[in-house]
């Protein structure tokens, strides 16, 4: 079984998709591109749920899979749970067009 | 690489040998229904269209008629009208013949043969047979370059981008190699992810066509002056993790698998290219579905995080979970499980080869899960104003 409790896609990625429900306060560790490194996770995340794996101000782009996924409509710290209630996707948004 | 298929009168080959009873509008729905049910063996469909409908979407509709009548997987077809509507059952019946001289049609129309019960006994003895003259057809090997698949993923979770879709990915450039012709479809969901498969195009004017279509996509969704998020993706989706509609492509985009993109096509517009082919569908499952399947599209390979049963009548359609916890939960409707890679138990390569090996399988006759439950699931996408 893997080690892993997060999948980073990418290496340019500053979120994780994590592969099993991961409680707040635990440390996981996480594969960047070969390289294993252990990330404090301080929000509760669902499995399949995304966490930030690097400080991410807001507005900063976020990128999963090495793409742009979003944008943050806050500062998110690493190891917060990264999902609708802090980013906001740049496409098909109807709401944005002006009337 | 063989698979056992049906070789029709004109080269074509179909996976499957069934006997269609099809209705050109939803007034005739329920004689199609009773005619299947008095007919062991037949398969049906049904649906709200084929009248009240203009100029294009009427047009695309009678596209979709008639793409599962020439379907190489359909042996005969009954074609069931009521007599007033839009999409004539003459006029689809004929055109099923005119492309397929060698295929049984038999037309009904409920006016003329004087209602409900004179319709069905008509189309059910028609049918039967239909049914016995397809069971003395014999299976011969055929080479897996004369396949067509159908990718296609819905009721998506976070999962879906990283185990289900990149192994789909890998047996759709599996048969790609082998000589075979795989669909991209869901245009909704390669938004944020068109450049994947934009820059893999043959040429100029098929890249500028998927970035065309796409955008025209985009816009028309946000003339509805709403964000997509809670449309698509999908409660459902941004409760499995997903959270904005580029996610989501991003991750369907990799069913697409990685060879060059050879055509862009229209829904339910016959794939005559071989190679990656990317047919332009809403991301409505069973709507993307019927678009496939109608452009001829011999076998469906879906993956699902959520879990969904949707199944076409005619082109078997094999469910793949994309995490082990579904795939267990919800086992009567999947065939096979992608979450081994999530655990870390197999790679996307080893899946992707399983996939493809059950294709083979499925092509050679073993059902689905879906084909077991009776999956009927028929939509046609609309353009138009209903008149």
């Amino acid at each position: 079984m893997n080690k892993f409790k997060a999948i980073v896609m990418k290496a340019k990625d500053n979120v994780a998709t994590v592969t099993e429900d991961v409680e707040a306060g635990s440390d996981v560790l996480i594969n960047v591109d070969g390289e294993t490194v252990s990330l404090h996770v301080t929000d509760r995340i669902a499995f399949g749920h995304k966490v930030a794996i690097k400080n991410i101000a807001k507005d900063e782009k976020i990128v999963k899979y090495g793409e742009v996924i979003g944008m943050a409509t806050t500062d998110i710290a690493a190891g917060q749970h990264t999902h609708v209630h802090n980013i906001v996707g740049c496409r098909g948004r109807g709401d944005l067009v002006s009337k | 690489m063989n698979f056992m298929g049906y070789r029709r009168p004109d080269k074509t080959v179909g996976i499957r040998n069934h006997v269609l009873v099809l209705p050109t509008v939803n007034c005739a729905n329920q004689v199609a229904r009773a005619i299947a049910a008095n007919v062991k063996g037949t398969v049906w469909v049904e649906h709200q269209h084929g009248c009240s409908q203009l100029g294009a979407d009427a047009e695309q509709t009678v596209r979709a008629f008639v793409g599962h009548g020439i379907h190489p997987n359909v042996y005969g077809i009954v074609v069931v009208g009521l007599g007033c509507e839009v999409a004539r059952a003459q006029d689809v019946a004929a055109e099923i013949k005119k492309q397929c001289p060698h295929k049984p049609v038999h037309t009904i129309i409920i006016q003329d043969e004087g209602g409900s019960y004179k319709s069905i006994q008509a189309g059910a003895v028609a049918a039967q047979h239909m049914i016995i003259e397809a069971s003395m057809l014999k299976r011969e090997p055929i080479d897996v370059s004369e396949l067509i698949l159908g990718t296609e993923c819905g009721g998506s979770d976070a999962c879906s981008g990283l185990s289900g879709n990149p192994s789909l990915g890998a047996a759709s450039d599996i048969l790609i190699d082998a000589g075979g012709t795989s669909i991209l479809a869901e245009t909704a969901e390669l938004i944020g992810a068109e450049h994947i498969i934009a820059e893999r195009a043959v040429n100029d004017a098929v890249k500028e066509k998927c970035y065309a279509t796409i955008k025209a996509f985009e816009e028309s969704a946000k003339q509805m002056g709403v964000d997509m998020r809670g449309s698509n993706p999908t409660p459902g989706n941004i409760e499995g993790g997903l959270s904005s509609i580029e996610e989501k492509s991003l991750g369907c985009v990799y069913k697409g698998g990685t060879r060059p993109l050879q055509a862009v096509i229209g829904w339910a517009e016959k794939v005559t290219n071989k190679g990656l082919v990317y047919m332009d569908t809403p991301g409505n499952d069973i709507e993307q579905l019927t678009g496939m399947v109608a452009g001829g599209c011999h076998i469906c390979v879906f993956t699902t995080g959520r879990g969904t049963p949707t199944g076409s009548p005619i082109a078997p359609t094999i469910k793949v979970a994309t995490n082990t916890g579904m795939f267990q939960r919800m086992n009567d409707n999947m065939d096979l499980n992608a979450g081994t890679i999530i655990t870390g138990e197999e790679t996307v390569q080893q899946v992707g080869k399983r996939i493809f090996a059950e294709m083979l399988e499925v092509a050679s006759g073993k059902v689905t899960k879906a084909e077991v439950l009776g999956h009927n699931d028929f939509a046609i996408m609309r353009i138009g104003p209903t008149m």
